[in-house]
């Protein structure tokens, strides 16, 4: 490997209007944050069957693929794929970015977000949702070490740089188990309940991190005129094809586990077979768009000479991982409670009713926001900070990724 | 020589790094909040050696009949439209039948005050909290409106305040706000004065028997002592303070 030469991110007007836009958004997120606030949650599509909404499947998404973006890291630094080496820097400050921009969307949607003094001072350590809070924090202060490590240019800072990369990659997989464990610690929902949602939430951040890493990555290389080499990409668009198929086994382990328990059958006819918005986004949403058609564009042979199949198949990524999300958290939540089990049930309270849901556009907005918040601390960041490779060629990053010439003319031909 | 040492040169890159990133990192918490605590006074009557509880005599509970709902509504301030489902409901009632016998039945469904609160475990803050003698309350104070609680319920207990609630509807005893969660508080303030729920003195059929469940010469331990009684999914281990002479 070459030596890699960082610069700050360069650009007046195009910089200053990315910031523009992404601000925009950041600050239409703020604005419905605290017109919920103001007004209360009548404003929202929530109620008291559907507590947590649009707000929530954008924080969890961005919770899950933060620690997925640091993976890009983690394989240079724990695993040492050469590869990935000059991508840690980047990887770490959008972890942390990506991480701050679904924290933001989560506590502003908090019914008293005043008193997120009080969620930092008292803690009731048998709630995972306190566990989670010590990880969250924990994670900005080990990814700051971790990168700390990466850029200092002193050798007795330096030699720590695998120790803190190895931690980083620990925490961040007890951070991810910490999240799928606030469903899968869900005692009496029937869509919750099971030890597989940490895993399945590790398996999905892979997918989903690597995701975001990418449309970043090739956005901030295109808009700056930076080389980026194709044989990189491929490499780690294939890498994403294996998170794909990883995340859908333990997707489709976790529903044929459920499927398999009489009890549990009614709610995953509901959300599988139930004819409704579920059903589509479970099968339209997150195994078709997301899981099938991206598996297929990034082994390809399109992909080994262009880098549009990645890109596009990390879009639909992102996009198959929202719709997974949203059939978790609200699906999970529309199916009613069951009581009195084999029974029919009937009450003032919407009792063993499929209980409905339309998100309103605030809540769409603080959601959205978080993902601009993410993109708006990472082009800050790569604009103080020396964070980007100068070039990201595949001769400057690695030369076993570069493909000859007579190979790239005969793919092109068979293409 | 003015040369110097690498191990004595301005670690620049460090400099800048550190500079930037404390400038990036500060974190604004929220504006700081005046914490109330929970009134020691309320705590100090909570004993330790009582469970309370209820055995609801579902054998003569009516459908229909919402006396003991109406009670709850008068005592605590609390209203929900009909269909609303944003309204709170501290308890409701629930027809239940058997698709396959046909035998149906109506009984009161409230805050069950279990003994491992699911609530009580998931919540952050410590909110959700039961006190010495059983009863699961939301400390108002300190909740900061995060629903998990409601989604851990397996009776759906819990409401939500989805938004402000005029100052006349409010009862002093029972402290509800814009932004946090509530429930059935067993009607604390009756029972730390010595007195019984308010569903429970509402029942004009007596189906609703409170009491404590540790004293063995209670009224209620010795109904519960001669014959069966039930606990709405006792599967879950919660072991509920709120218990049925019968249930479908």
């Amino acid at each position: 490997m070459k030596r890699i030469h960082y610069s700050l991110l360069e650009g007046r007007v195009g910089y200053y209007a990315t910031l523009a836009i992404l601000g925009a958004i950041a600050g239409a997120g703020v604005l419905a944050a605290w017109y919920m606030e103001h007004h209360g949650h009548i404003v929202t599509g929530m109620t008291n069957q559907i507590v947590w909404g649009m707000p929530h499947v954008f924080a969890v998404f961005l919770i899950v693929a933060a620690s997925g973006v640091l993976n890009v890291a983690s394989i240079g630094t724990v695993f040492n794929k050469t590869p990935y080496k000059p991508l840690g820097r980047l990887s770490a400050i959008m972890a942390m970015a990506v991480l701050a921009g679904g924290l933001t969307a989560l506590v502003l949607d908090l019914g008293r977000p005043d008193r997120l003094i009080v969620a930092m001072t008292k803690y009731n350590f048998k709630s995972i949702f306190a566990w989670n809070i010590y990880l969250y924090n924990g994670f900005f202060a080990v990814v700051l070490l971790y990168l700390y490590t990466q850029m200092s240019s002193k050798f007795q800072v330096r030699r720590y740089y695998k120790a803190a990369g190895t931690l980083a990659f620990v925490w961040r997989l007890i951070l991810t188990t910490g999240t799928g464990s606030i469903f899968g610690w869900l005692v009496a929902r029937q869509g919750y309940d099971l030890a597989i949602y940490a895993p399945m939430f590790i398996a999905l951040s892979f997918s989903f991190g690597l995701a975001f890493f990418l449309i970043m990555l090739i956005s901030l290389y295109r808009l700056t005129e930076r080389p980026l080499g194709n044989g990189l990409i491929n490499r780690a668009g294939r890498l994403l094809g294996v998170f794909v198929a990883a995340a859908f086994y333990f997707v489709a382990v976790q529903h044929l586990t459920n499927f398999y328990a009489a009890e549990h059958q009614g709610v995953e006819h509901f959300l599988l077979f139930g004819g409704n918005v579920y059903s589509f986004l479970f099968w339209a949403g997150f195994v078709l768009v997301g899981t099938i058609i991206p598996f297929v564009m990034v082994f390809s042979k399109s992909a080994k000479t262009s880098m549009k199949p990645v890109f596009i198949a990390s879009l639909l990524v992102v996009l198959g991982g929202l719709s997974l999300i949203y059939v978790i958290i609200i699906g999970g939540q529309a199916y009613p409670l069951v009581l009195f089990p084999g029974k029919e049930v009937s009450s003032s309270f919407f009792e063993g009713m499929i209980n409905p849901y339309t998100p309103s556009f605030p809540e769409i907005v603080l959601g959205a926001s978080g993902f601009a918040i993410a993109a708006l601390i990472t082009v800050l960041a790569t604009k103080v900070l020396p964070l980007m490779p100068k070039s990201l060629a595949d001769a400057d990053v690695d030369p076993h990724l570069v493909i000859k010439d007579a190979d790239v003319v005969e793919m092109k031909k068979a293409a | 020589m003015t040369s110097h040492s690498p191990d004595t040169r301005v670690d620049e890159a460090r400099r800048e790094f550190m500079k930037k990133s404390a400038a990036a990192g500060v974190i604004a918490l929220a504006p700081g909040v005046t914490l109330m605590t929970m009134s020691s006074e309320a705590a100090a009557k909570a004993d330790p050696k009582k469970r309370w509880g209820m055995l609801i005599d579902t054998t003569v509970c009516k459908s229909g009949c919402d006396k003991c709902v109406a009670a709850c509504k008068a005592e605590n301030g609390w209203e929900a439209k009909a269909g609303s489902p944003t309204d709170p409901q501290w308890i409701r009632k629930v027809d239940v039948k058997d698709p396959k016998t046909g035998f149906a039945m109506s009984l009161p469904v409230m805050c069950q005050h279990c003994a491992n609160p699911p609530c009580v475990d998931v919540c952050p803050t410590g909110a959700s909290m039961k006190r010495a003698d059983g009863i699961v309350l939301v400390n108002r104070h300190i909740c900061i409106g995060c629903r998990y609680c409601m989604m851990a319920c397996p009776y759906k207990a819990r409401s939500f305040e989805h938004h402000e609630v005029p100052e006349e509807e409010k009862a002093p005893w029972a402290p509800r706000g814009q932004g946090t969660v509530e429930a059935c508080t067993m009607c604390v303030h009756r029972v730390d004065a010595g007195g019984i729920p308010a569903c429970a003195e509402a029942c004009d059929k007596g189906a609703i028997l409170f009491g404590d469940l540790n004293d063995p010469d209670s009224d209620i331990s010795k109904r519960l002592a001669s014959g069966p009684s039930y606990q709405i999914r006792a599967d879950l281990g919660a072991d509920p303070g709120v218990r049925y002479a019968r249930l479908p």
